[in-house]
């Protein structure tokens, strides 16, 4: 296998006293779709942020294409966040901004000052997501689904090597979930970006998933493909595949 | 001991409000330096800081000078100095109202629209999503805040003043009678090219509390719209504290540069 685009180890983070990642450690290689599955509140989010240094871990190592990244600061993170872009849960698009300048943002920063160059950028990114004839609105009139398509053209337009997606199909229903999904297999075969998708959603993992990790107090408990999931004995995963909370109903 | 750990942890608490403003200062004015300036940006803030004040700067200017002739006249007339009424109006516009309510004004209307503005975009993750495009949040949101409060404030505070002295001199002399020409003469003889520095120095400095106070507020909002109004409510009452508070140290130095009675 090549070298890790990603690699964490002993990844150790506590908020509020309470340890939520205590000593997490895996790899992501180059060209893959790992999902990380876990508990809601099981720390998928947290972790995640850790990867473009919104969080500092208390201790551990993070190794974004051989670069070490839990000391650097904010300035020294920006050629690592151009690297590796971030679809974050509710899209987080910027509400005073319409959605062709939503999109546009990374490019204007990134110094494209040429008007009719970022018209045809914004406009094939938009198609990529089937979001062409929305530049005109403001994220308020859009959907949930629309506005994470939107933060997904803004997360490509200028393509990173690695996507990290925070719960990309939380709170939509099963056919905007389904071409999320597939937006995101889509984007992994035409861009050859890497991804790393966090989710407790088993639909979702099932159908974009290379490689699956699963996030159990704090530590990766289970690392292998969709067959070795479905398969496994193991009683967290098993409670995890089949929806079971274990509580008794009274 | 209860009291002495109450007033150890304010104090503590102090200081590192303090150290906050001061990284965050630092922060700015370091990429400021370094020319990460949006000039866009800029000129919008200038416009919704400058622009958009002039309700308030007006309405400030224009009735707080022409209230104070008023009580000044009703003082004077009873010694017969009713022409001292137009240096003693013109120079505490100048030195002392005109900086300290625009910039009063200013911290209620625009502070708290900057805390209010950065708060929302902190607790929907917009700041985050900023940083995660490698955007720095103090280069694309305080730098030009800071920029466009540093140029508008002095100017705020000028056209306080000026509207100020205007509706002094109509309330003194339209209205109260007191002699034009005296009122106009006194007023040049006692008023200074310092005075109008003082003013600008106290507006620039005002204007630099208000900016770093709402951003900083607005940054560390957190837990949804209520951290948001709890961040903006912080940013006006620790605005219009710090600005007072720091008046008071001001007036003393400039004072030392600048000062009055040496006419």
């Amino acid at each position: 296998m090549n070298e890790p685009l990603i690699q964490v180890r002993d990844l150790v983070q506590r908020i509020g006293g309470q340890e939520i990642l205590r000593g997490l450690s895996i790899d992501l290689f180059p060209g893959e779709t790992l999902v990380l599955l876990g508990k809601s509140g099981g720390g998928k989010s947290v972790f995640l942020r850790h990867l473009i240094g919104l969080m500092r871990p208390i201790s551990g190592s993070i190794i974004v294409e051989g670069q070490e990244i839990t000391g650097l600061t904010e300035r020294e993170l920006e050629p690592v966040r151009r690297k590796v872009g971030m679809l974050f849960q509710d899209g987080a698009l910027f509400d005073s901004m319409s959605v062709f300048d939503n999109v546009a943002f990374p490019l204007r920063e990134r110094g494209e000052r040429d008007p009719s160059a970022v018209a045809e950028k914004v406009a094939r990114a938009l198609a990529m997501v089937n979001m062409t004839g929305h530049a005109h609105k403001m994220p308020v009139n859009l959907s949930g689904g629309m506005r994470k398509r939107v933060a997904l053209a803004r997360a490509i337009i200028s393509p990173p090597d690695v996507i990290l997606y925070d719960e990309p199909t939380a709170g939509l229903d099963p056919i905007v979930s389904d071409s999320i999904n597939k937006l995101i297999r889509s984007l992994q075969r035409q861009l050859r970006i890497t991804s790393l998708v966090v989710t407790h959603d088993m639909i979702s993992c099932n159908q974009i998933a290379d490689r699956i990790a699963l996030l159990n107090e704090g530590r990766i408990h289970f690392l292998g493909s969709v067959g070795e999931l479905r398969d496994s004995r193991d009683p967290v995963v098993r409670d995890f595949v089949d929806g079971r909370s274990g509580e008794t109903v009274y | 001991m209860r009291m002495l750990s109450i007033c150890g942890g304010l104090f503590l608490t102090l200081i590192a409000s303090l150290g906050e403003l001061a990284m965050l200062a630092g922060e700015t004015f370091s990429s400021i330096g370094r020319g990460r300036i949006r000039v866009g940006l800029t000129l919008r803030q200038i416009a919704e800081i400058g622009f958009g004040s002039q309700l308030v700067v007006v309405v400030t200017g224009a009735f707080t000078g022409a209230v104070f002739t008023a009580q000044a006249y009703f003082q004077f007339a009873s010694l017969n100095m009713e022409t001292a009424v137009g240096p003693v109006v013109t120079l505490s516009m100048f030195r002392e109202l005109g900086p300290a309510l625009t910039g009063l004004m200013v911290a209620g209307r625009v502070g708290a629209a900057m805390s209010a503005e950065i708060g929302t975009m902190k607790v929907t993750q917009q700041i985050d999503a900023l940083r995660a495009l490698a955007v720095n949040p103090v280069d694309y949101l305080v730098v030009p805040r800071t920029l466009a409060m540093l140029i508008s404030m002095p100017l705020l505070v000028v056209e306080c003043v000026g509207l100020g002295v205007l509706a002094s001199y109509y309330v003194g002399v339209e209205v109260l009678n007191i002699t034009g020409v005296y009122f106009l003469a006194n007023m040049q003889k006692f008023t200074e090219g310092s005075d109008i520095l003082m003013s600008l120095i106290k507006g620039f400095v005002f204007g630099g509390l208000i900016v770093f106070i709402s951003c900083r507020e607005g940054l560390r909002a957190k837990d949804g719209a209520v951290g948001v109004g709890r961040a903006t409510t912080a940013s006006v009452v620790t605005s219009s504290l710090a600005l007072l508070i720091v008046n008071f140290f001001l007036t003393m130095a400039l004072n030392i540069l600048f000062p009055a009675g040496q006419r």
